[in-house]
């Protein structure tokens, strides 16, 4: 077959043969073949961060440094791509500045969730982020401690992540950028371990064509719904294509009046255009997962995979999202509601893949509001997402979108609510009769993360506290704002 | 003698000294240690049934599966079946009946994890349903008890409840919690000759697991060797519930003759070890209308699980608390210890005592809305020192500081001020809540099983002047091995580099007890006190001999009348002469004595005290809420190192306001847990901590007993601190009704209890 997987550690260039098991998880490749023990298993499902490792790759000519979560990243992911780990920094002695704020700050107890925040505190820096408290307490969110309470450690981030750029303690990043130039890949990596194959086309027609050949493979974008598949559930994946190394997938583009994100786009790369499209988008993707499973994640993915939550669907559909598919050279583009048709269960058939998710530009006099329930704040899934647009003339609703996340076996459309809703005042009593028709619209199950009942409580609620909102009751009556 | 001290080592905010080695992940955990040839990899086979008798277990496609080099059943248990503390009724592997989801039933021994895990996942096992007893009140309506419920009176609390002016009652849940140490169970055993067993493992007991290892293999203590340098977290979670695993692989490796290691992967961790008991509290009072306590009467039931593991003692604790900080003139504290169907619950940082403080807590809030007072004023009016001083066991509460405490933090956090900011809040129409609470902490240190209060270290002086220092207590992060390397580089004035701090080893220091009750730095800083000494009574009657002085020791060198020597000349002098540099050091807290029949004595040598204010937001359309703001004031005596007690008390705080609001335990009907991941089980992130974060020692802090540099215990009572977020939730929700009705809020005040208390707030104040 091919060519090894070839990327760098440590900024050497390490190989992988071309039999390599596609699901070998980085954390694996690193405790147990390259003997790199301070990089630690928490979870084993991207929620804890002790695994956090830092992934260099180029994008337009630069590198750009982030923190990702080795125990759900596939080995083959590696490819092209330059892999820092908490070794690469400093040893007992002669430590990197931000292992030496750790220790100044009194930041580790027992230390085992420690290398972990030194490598998301890392990629921030590498990467020149400014970071104040709050932004620190996004950035490492991803990142779990028992025993601190997390002051030392914030209190360490704001010591090295003054945001002066791109650090000058750190490896030089144009030898880097040489490095990763010169293992870019010639040609698409292609696995083969023991008949279990594994596929990165460099393009949209490349991915195509491989899902033409091998149309019931697991097409794997960031991995961070996959990689558990394989952790938790414990799946042998037969077949896999990864889209991360094809590069037209990973762009958004403005339409004019959308804008439409390739399948490849990760959560934090896609955050710049969602979070102009309406501030709410923001507000909801810094709630989306870890700050590393933004890193890896996608917009796409999340759609793809058709979980009942969200939480990217709901809003998107609000918004009137469409969804483009593409099998060979045939495309077709459906609202994304219709995308879901039950538990499980999408209208993506074999072969076909997820290219873009096109969301058009929200009319400025549009009331656009996304709500998202959790039992934590952060790094959460939801009970209930909310995604909410409003046409109002004259104090009147004349159209309502709002779907929800959590409240049936997919995001779904309240039809009947919105039904309801028209023609209605936008007032607290204006909308209150027509709240009676959630209860049409879903009949909602519980389980571990709340029960029907709330789901269905909190639903109307939410659509009452949409009304305070644009009513400009926010600042004062935010939890955000009088937190903050 | 004792020689003046001069050195800044202890009292002196110095760093873990694990710290460099955490950051650059050097610090070696025990998966982490390079692994032996020929290691064999133990996965753990798991009932799925809450109750029921084993019909049929087949284990031959285990046994066949690729890579299985041994599966272990009960039959293969050379010595008792049972890794229980001392109650007899937890064993290794299931026999004929399962007693919860989860429990082990066998073992698998492979040349790799995965197959190890694959062969696990082949068993076919034939059950037959039992009934299960899932909760503590169902469990308790049936007599299914691990001992007969335990009352603690002080005079006739009933009578005094009956007489008193006002009176009033409640009901409230309290959830369970999960560990949640970011490294798993996990242990590695190397045989070497004969029944010789050496044991890494990640335990907060070395020796319990040493002598529980020894009766499952049925060998002598003496053969087996436990050895623990250091955990990722412990918490309680690592005090019995780290002896199974290590016990599963010690089996292997006395079977095999090959090494072998076991690693809980997280989802088995949780679903397989047990958690911080559940409580459901009924508490009644009598009071005056000026809020004075005339009588208290608590009936708990805490949900023990299968096995009594350490209930016994986490439920005497819950009884010990239930006064908090507070002098109870007459107490009748009922405790039902369940017997149920679910993992066996254990220690968890405050063992009992925070599930016992919630119910007083509780129950003052109630005061305070009856009588339309603030309920700091209620509180402050009821506490020991002020309202007396004898406690419902009959323990003289004499270094009551909790009023001081309490009115300097209130007078520093401006809490008078803030109280009418809240109120003027709370007026407004916004659907946005605030409340405010000011609560404190009383903790009784010393383990309640007296003849646990004892330690040895083990100290030797080299001839260069380095010192080998071991004890008893294990690292979990708490600090431990610096504040006591602090202890022992104070007693020879030597830099704190001199002493080299080394794993915890049953083979150096026997006989020792779990790492638990806070007591780590009190116990074993006193016993290497204690070998210090001897050490130094020794250099010091050699050297009245040889110089004709008595040594002092001082930062500069050991003086010796007119001449002075570095530390390391006049060691290798004494070595010289002959002199012995070593020496086992021992302690034994005295004057605790404590009768578990009567549930009277003096089970605690001191109190720790501490005290917190917390104002919250409520969105009372959601049940959202956020900390806004905590203040706290915390006692550690005169701290040995107030950097590390800064870290147990904000650490202990945040892990507190996890318990009481994000962090659920939930059961589903068959009695399997579903939150046994971090995706459903939500430990506080760093978004959660407070924005404003105010955390002071306490200045004046001074133990009146006289324990190591007059320091005290520090590792469990912060947790507590966290009761002032649940306190100021529930007066934020009390803010729906106008304060006229108290919120029949549970914990952990999750968004949708919350919500749910604030619709029946809502209802019960318009009715």
């Amino acid at each position: 077959m091919g060519r090894p997987i070839r990327f760098l550690l440590d900024g050497q260039v390490r190989e992988l043969p071309d039999d390599t098991d596609p699901t070998l998880t980085v954390l694996n490749l690193l405790r147990y073949d390259l003997r790199r023990t301070g990089t630690k298993e928490g979870c084993a499902e991207g929620d804890c961060g002790a695994c956090t490792v830092a992934l260099g790759e180029l994008v337009d000519g630069r590198v750009r440094t982030r923190a990702v979560n080795a125990c759900i990243l596939f080995a083959p992911m590696l490819d092209g791509r330059a892999l820092f780990t908490v070794e690469s920094l400093g040893r007992e002695g002669a430590l990197h500045p931000v292992q030496q704020a750790m220790v100044d700050r009194h930041a580790s107890q027992c230390g085992f969730c420690t290398p972990g925040f030194v490598m998301s505190l890392y990629a921030c820096r590498r990467d020149g982020e400014a970071l104040d408290r709050a932004g620190l307490a996004d950035a490492l969110a991803g990142n779990l401690c028992r025993c601190t309470g997390y002051g030392p450690i914030l209190d360490a981030g704001l010591d090295i992540c003054p945001g002066v750029g791109a650090s000058g303690d750190d490896a030089d990043d144009d030898t880097l950028a040489e490095a990763l130039v010169a293992i870019r890949p010639a040609e698409m990596l292609a696995l083969n371990h023991g008949g279990r194959r594994f596929f990165a086309p460099r393009s949209a027609d490349e991915l195509a064509a491989v899902l033409a050949d091998h149309p019931e493979a697991t097409i794997l974008a960031g991995g961070t719904d996959v990689g558990l598949w394989v952790t938790k559930q414990r799946r042998t994946l037969k077949t896999t294509v990864s889209l991360n190394d094809a590069a037209d997938l990973a762009r958004t583009l403005d339409l004019g009046d959308a804008v439409r994100i390739g399948a490849g786009v990760r959560y934090a790369d896609a955050e710049p255009a969602l979070a102009g499209l309406h501030p709410a988008f923001g507000d909801l993707l810094r709630r989306l997962g870890g700050r590393q499973v933004r890193n890896l994640g996608t917009v796409c993915g999340n759609i793809a995979n058709g979980s009942p939550i969200g939480d990217m669907p709901p809003a998107l559909i609000a918004a009137g999202a469409t969804l483009v598919l593409r099998r060979g050279e045939t495309r077709r583009e459906m609202p994304l509601e219709d995308f879901f048709l039950a538990y499980g269960k999408q209208d993506r058939g074999p072969g076909e893949f997820v290219e873009a998710v096109i969301v058009r530009k929200l009319a400025a006099e549009r009331i656009f509001h996304i709500a998202k329930l959790s039992k934590r704040f952060d790094q959460d899934i939801s009970a209930v997402c909310l995604g909410l647009s409003i046409g109002v003339a004259e104090g009147r609703v004349t159209d309502a979108r709002a779907a929800f996340g959590g409240l049936a076996a997919t995001p779904k459309r309240a039809a009947a609510f919105e039904a309801a809703l028209a023609g209605r005042p936008w007032t607290e009593a204006g909308v209150a009769p027509a709240l009676d028709a959630l209860a049409r619209d879903f009949v909602p199950i519980g389980d571990m993360r709340a029960s029907a009942a709330y789901r269905l409580e909190a639903a109307r609620n939410l659509i009452l506290r949409a009304v305070l909102e644009s009513a400009g009751g926010r600042r004062l009556q935010d939890l955000e704002a009088v937190s903050a | 003698m004792r020689t003046v001290t001069r050195t800044r080592a202890v009292h002196a905010a110095i760093g873990h000294d694990s710290a460099p080695r955490h950051v650059s992940g050097e610090a070696l955990y025990i998966d982490d240690i390079p692994e032996p040839p020929g290691l064999l990899h133990l996965v753990a086979g798991r009932s799925d049934r809450a109750h029921a008798r084993i019909v049929r277990l087949d284990l031959s496609a285990v046994r066949a599966a690729p890579g299985v080099v041994a599966v272990l059943t009960p039959a293969d248990v050379p010595g008792r079946n049972d890794i229980s503390p001392f109650a007899g009724d937890d064993p290794l592997f299931a026999g004929d009946e399962v007693m919860f989801h989860g429990q082990p039933l066998f073992c698998v021994a492979a040349e790799s994890l995965p197959k190890a895990r694959a062969a696990a996942a082949l068993a076919v096992v034939a059950y037959e349903d039992l009934p299960a007893l899932l909760e503590a009140e169902a469990a308790v309506g049936a007599g299914s008890l691990i001992e007969p419920t335990q009352t603690l009176r002080l005079g006739d609390a009933r009578a005094a409840i009956a007489a008193a002016p006002r009176r009033l009652s409640g009901r409230l849940r309290i959830g369970g919690q999960e560990h949640f140490y970011l490294e798993g169970q996990v242990a590695l055993v190397i045989p070497g000759e004969g029944q010789d067993l050496h044991v890494w493992t990640s335990t907060q007991h070395p020796t319990e697991t040493q002598h529980i290892l020894a009766r499952v293999l049925g060998c002598p203590d003496a053969a087996v060797t436990v050895e623990v340098r250091r955990m990722g977290g412990g918490f309680g979670g690592k005090e019995t519930q780290s002896v199974q695993w290590a016990a599963m692989a010690a089996l292997a490796a006395r079977l095999t003759r090959r090494p072998a290691k076991i690693r809980l992967d997280r989802d088995d961790d949780m679903a397989m070890t047990g958690k911080r008991h559940d409580f459901v509290t009924d508490w009644r009072l009598g009071y005056d209308a000026e809020g004075r306590l005339r009588g208290a009467a608590f009936e708990m039931a805490s949900r023990c699980g299968f096995s009594a593991d350490l209930s016994h003692a986490i439920n005497d604790r819950a009884m010990f608390h239930s006064d908090n900080a507070y002098a109870l003139p007459a107490a009748e504290i009922v405790s039902h210890r369940a017997r149920t169907h679910t993992v066996s619950n254990t220690a968890f940082r405050g063992f009992g005592g925070p599930q016992g403080m919630m119910g007083i807590e509780r129950a003052l809030d109630a005061v305070a809305l009856d009588l339309g007072l603030d309920p700091l004023d209620v509180r402050l009016t009821n506490l020991y020192g002020v309202a007396g001083d004898l406690t419902p066991y009959g323990q003289r509460v004499t270094d009551a500081v909790a009023h001081e405490l309490m009115t300097e933090l209130a007078e520093a956090c401006d809490y008078r001020a803030r109280r009418a900011a809240v109120r003027r809040w709370n007026a407004g129409d916004g659907h946005l809540k605030r409340g405010l609470a000011l609560t404190p902490v009383k903790f009784g240190i010393s383990f309640t099983t007296t003849h646990l209060n004892q330690a040895g270290a083990l100290v030797h002086v080299y001839t260069d002047g380095s010192i080998h220092l071991n004890h008893g207590g294990t690292e979990m992060g708490q600090g431990l091995n610096i504040k006591v390397a602090q202890v022992a580089a104070d007693a020879f004035q030597v830099p704190l580099g001199s002493v080299r701090i080394t794993s915890t080893r049953t083979d150096k220091v026997p006989n020792t007890s779990a790492t638990a009750a806070s007591s780590g730095s009190d116990l074993n800083g006193m016993a290497a006190l204690d070998a210090c000494e001897q050490i130094k009574a020794r250099l010091a009657a050699w050297a009245r001999e040889a110089f004709g002085h008595a040594p002092v020791f001082t930062p500069d060198g050991v003086q010796v009348g007119p001449e002075r020597l570095s530390f390391r000349d006049f060691v290798n002098r004494a070595w010289m002469a002959r002199i012995s540099l070593s020496a086992a050091g021992f302690y034994r807290t005295p004057d605790i004595h404590y009768d578990r029949a009567t549930h009277t004595g003096r089970p605690f040598y001191y109190y720790a005290y501490g005290a917190a204010c917390s104002e919250v937001a409520v969105d009372t359309l959601t049940g959202e809420n956020r900390v806004l703001r905590t203040d706290i004031l915390h006692d550690v005596g005169r701290s040995l190192n107030p950097a590390i007690d800064l870290g147990q008390i904000e650490g202990g705080f945040v892990q507190g306001m996890g318990w009481l609001t994000t962090e659920e335990l939930v059961f589903d009907g068959e009695g399997r847990l579903t939150t046994h991941a971090p995706s459903t089980y939500k430990i506080p992130t760093a978004g959660d901590r407070p924005p404003v974060f105010n955390i002071a020692i306490w200045d004046r802090g001074e133990n009146r007993e006289d324990t190591v540099h007059r320091s005290k215990a520090v590792g469990e009572p912060p947790l507590m601190l966290a009761i002032s977020v649940f306190s100021a939730l529930t007066d934020a929700v009390a803010a729906v009704g106008g304060h006229r009705v108290l919120p029949d809020l549970d914990a952990p005040a999750t968004p949708e209890r919350i919500l749910a208390a604030v619709a029946d707030v809502r209802r019960r104040a318009a009715g």
